[in-house]
């Protein structure tokens, strides 16, 4: 199985690198014609801990978790911003799980906006969609897991992708060149599944394995109150299923599976007033064909408690047709949360809420805070505490990973 | 449907230097033959107030001022903001601004912020509509994500500052009713004084008094009276200087809040008019490459 992925995977290797590689080239043309630019210098530089509440359901894990990340950003950017060269390294470097400690290019990409299209190569990252609790539609970048149990941090995904512009919508293309797995915590870590996950031993259905290229359309489009997305993907999903695997000897481990998938999406948000109505909802085909769709709304109250503070109500109902076989943990679910923001100097954030299973009832509640320190720090604090996880439950295997996490993050 | 101008609330700015550029309106040069300056000349002394009600000429005034700011195309500037608190510390910020004017609408607006550090990269989109709710995108870097965002906060404050976001939009003549009160001499400059009334219910305001210079009818000074109809702010414009042969656009702007003690000074500078802006850069796809 590994030797006859081994090809498909450096050619999917070779694909994703020349995409680079012509980004680059394109970029260093841009470089080298006088074209009137400027050249942006930024980034971040953090450090966090990251605090468990309750013992490890292993003894190799730790109690806590201390770790630190760069993640520089380069731009160049000429014709009043019709074209850009983009370059995001990031590093993290934990001290206690290993598999935590890894390096990624986020962004390594040129862009160019002509009146009718716009052409964008290389590393990129891509967000589609509206709704809160879960991203059920975007679809295009893989997940870098090891950074967040919510999933939102990505990896950068190489690719072509040509941008029609038209008065009745933007139609984008895209060539995905290069699959990129999910990163999970490693052993020492928490947050991770019960049983140790062999990424090496990944089994891919689409014969070509690593080195098929995706391919995906979408139609987005804003019209009044409403914003709209239609899309198509079709190759390697970016969700696995992990599979127990009983080796000959040692003990048992967890084999991400990627499937093959056809899937078509609609996300919607109706802004009115103080309301966002969202709405994101998928058919897939994969082995067989489900459905899953992500619906609520926000409301916001302004200058609540008598100063400037604006308060947002959240609830979203979260469904899936594969029930408990669904490859998220939210199958039959209601989010309820809540967002406050003070509107001060220091743009003091907080969000907090629940994601209630409706059949269990198990609970997974969430805080996230945000301060500013000065004019180049940000604090931010951040707790996940799961609740009446059952031994069906996919979150089962973090139920004792309860943290509270603060990171000190310098902008610069 | 709400008259939110939701889009200007954020871009702010624009609307205020717009104001910058009034028109004499026709009735209003007969009031400024016939009319004394000073404490006694009132409205409804003038000759105008046998032409016109308060109300019709302080309209006209504000009709007039928009239509001499008509026809600008678009234009750019940078901004810098330093918020002070009551014991005097202070905290700034920096964007940058594209403004595109949409015939017969409101005008589509582009704010870019570069520090503090921690939201560098993030971006406004905003269009205004004269009637019915302006649209606005937030473009959050971090996520790639762009997010439609709800445009009726308008008395919430802009970045932290003491400048609401309706006092930041570009201030549509819809956007209020309006009474001509009399003329002023304001720090040796002989103004026009009207009060102008929020139409929308959401406004953070009663009613608001403003100071135009008859000379070009640019906007001098603005009272903010709370919804108690109470002084909440002053604000006041200095350093106007014409763009392009005609536009006013000013250098200085200084916001108190009288109940708070707190203040912000506003800093533009580098404004280019005629810059060739077309719709393409103020879309949902402009959103993902601004830096």
């Amino acid at each position: 199985m590994k030797s006859k992925l081994a090809e498909p995977r450096q050619g999917s290797m070779a694909a994703g690198l020349l995409v680079i590689l012509l980004a680059g080239l394109l970029a260093l043309g841009v470089a080298a014609t006088p074209v009137a630019g400027q050249v942006s210098l930024g980034g971040q530089g953090s450090l966090e801990f990251r605090g468990f509440l309750a013992s490890p359901l292993s003894d190799i894990q730790g109690r806590g978790d201390l770790s630190f990340s760069l993640h520089p950003e380069l731009y160049f950017d000429a014709e009043g911003g019709r074209q850009m060269f983009a370059f995001e390294p990031f590093v993290r470097v934990d001290l206690v799980d290993n598999k935590r400690t890894h390096v990624d290019i986020r962004t390594l990409s040129w862009e160019r906006a002509w009146n009718k299209w716009e052409l964008r190569l290389g590393i990129r990252r891509v967000f589609w969609g509206v709704t809160e609790s879960l991203h059920l539609v975007d679809v295009i970048n893989q997940t870098d897991l090891v950074e967040s149990p919510d999933g939102e941090e990505k990896l950068g995904q190489p690719m072509v992708n040509l941008a029609l512009v038209n008065s009745w919508g933007t139609v984008d293309f895209f060539a995905l060149t290069g699959f990129r797995e999910r990163t999970f915590p490693g052993l020492e870590g928490r947050l991770r599944a019960p049983f140790p996950i062999s990424t090496k031993e990944a089994v891919y259905e689409s014969s070509r394995g690593k080195g098929r290229v995706d391919w995906a359309v979408r139609w987005s489009h804003s019209l009044g109150e409403f914003d709209l997305g239609l899309s198509h993907f079709s190759g390697t999903g970016r969700e696995p299923r992990l599979v127990p695997h009983i080796p000959v000897w040692g003990s048992p481990v967890l084999v991400p599976h990627y499937d093959l998938i056809h899937q078509t999406s609609l996300d919607v948000q109706w802004t009115h007033g103080g309301w966002l109505w969202k709405f994101e909802g998928l058919t897939r085909r994969a082995d067989s064909r489900h459905w899953a769709m992500v619906g609520g709304f926000e409301y916001t109250l302004n200058q609540v408690f008598g100063g400037d503070a604006d308060l947002g109500i959240l609830s979203e109902v979260l469904l899936d047709s594969r029930g408990n076989d669904a490859t998220t943990p939210t199958q039959d679910d209601l989010f309820i949360g809540s967002r406050l923001a003070l509107n001060d100097v220091q743009n003091t954030q907080i969000l907090g809420g629940a994601i209630v299973d409706r059949l269990s009832g198990a609970t997974l509640l969430f805080l996230e805070a945000q301060r500013r320190i000065g004019n180049g720090w940000t604090l931010n604090v951040e707790s996940r505490s799961f609740w009446g996880m059952d031994s069906g439950d996919p979150l089962y295997g973090l139920r004792n990973d309860d943290y509270l996490g603060f990171s000190m993050t310098r902008h610069f | 449907m709400k008259k939110t101008k939701r889009l200007r609330r954020h871009m702010g700015t624009l609307g205020i230097i717009a104001l910058g550029s009034l028109a004499i309106p026709p009735m209003s040069l007969d009031a400024q033959n016939g009319g004394e300056v000073g404490p006694g000349a009132t409205s409804t002394e003038g000759p105008a107030a046998s032409l016109l009600s308060p109300e019709a000429l302080g309209l006209e005034i504000a009709r007039e001022a928009d239509r001499r700011d008509t026809g600008f195309g678009d234009f750019t500037a940078t901004l810098s903001m330093v918020l002070r608190n009551r014991h005097g510390e202070e905290s700034t910020r920096q964007m940058r601004m594209k403004t595109l004017e949409v015939k017969d609408d409101g005008d589509k607006m582009l704010v870019v912020f570069d520090e503090p550090r921690d939201v560098s990269g993030t971006a406004l989109l905003s269009f205004a509509h004269r009637t019915g709710s302006d649209d606005q995108w937030f473009y959050l870097p971090a996520l790639r994500r762009v997010k439609r965002i709800a445009s009726n906060n308008k008395a919430g404050p802009f970045m932290g500052s003491e400048f609401a976001y309706e006092d930041f939009s570009s201030q549509e003549v819809e956007k209020y009713t309006y009474r001509f009160l009399d003329e002023e001499l304001l720090d040796g400059t002989l103004t026009w004084r009207l009060e102008r009334y929020p139409v929308d219910p959401a406004s953070g305001y009663t009613r608001q008094m403003v100071w135009f210079d008859q000379e070009e009818y640019r906007v001098l000074k603005v009272d903010y009276y709370d919804r108690r109809n109470e002084l909440l702010k002053t604000l006041t414009i200095h350093g106007y200087q014409q763009f392009a042969g005609r536009f006013w656009r000013s250098e200085r702007m200084e916001m108190v809040n009288h109940q708070t003690g707190k203040s912000t000074t506003l800093v533009l500078g580098d404004y280019a008019f005629g810059t060739g802006l077309t719709d393409r850069d103020f879309d949902r796809n402009s959103l993902t490459r601004v830096r």
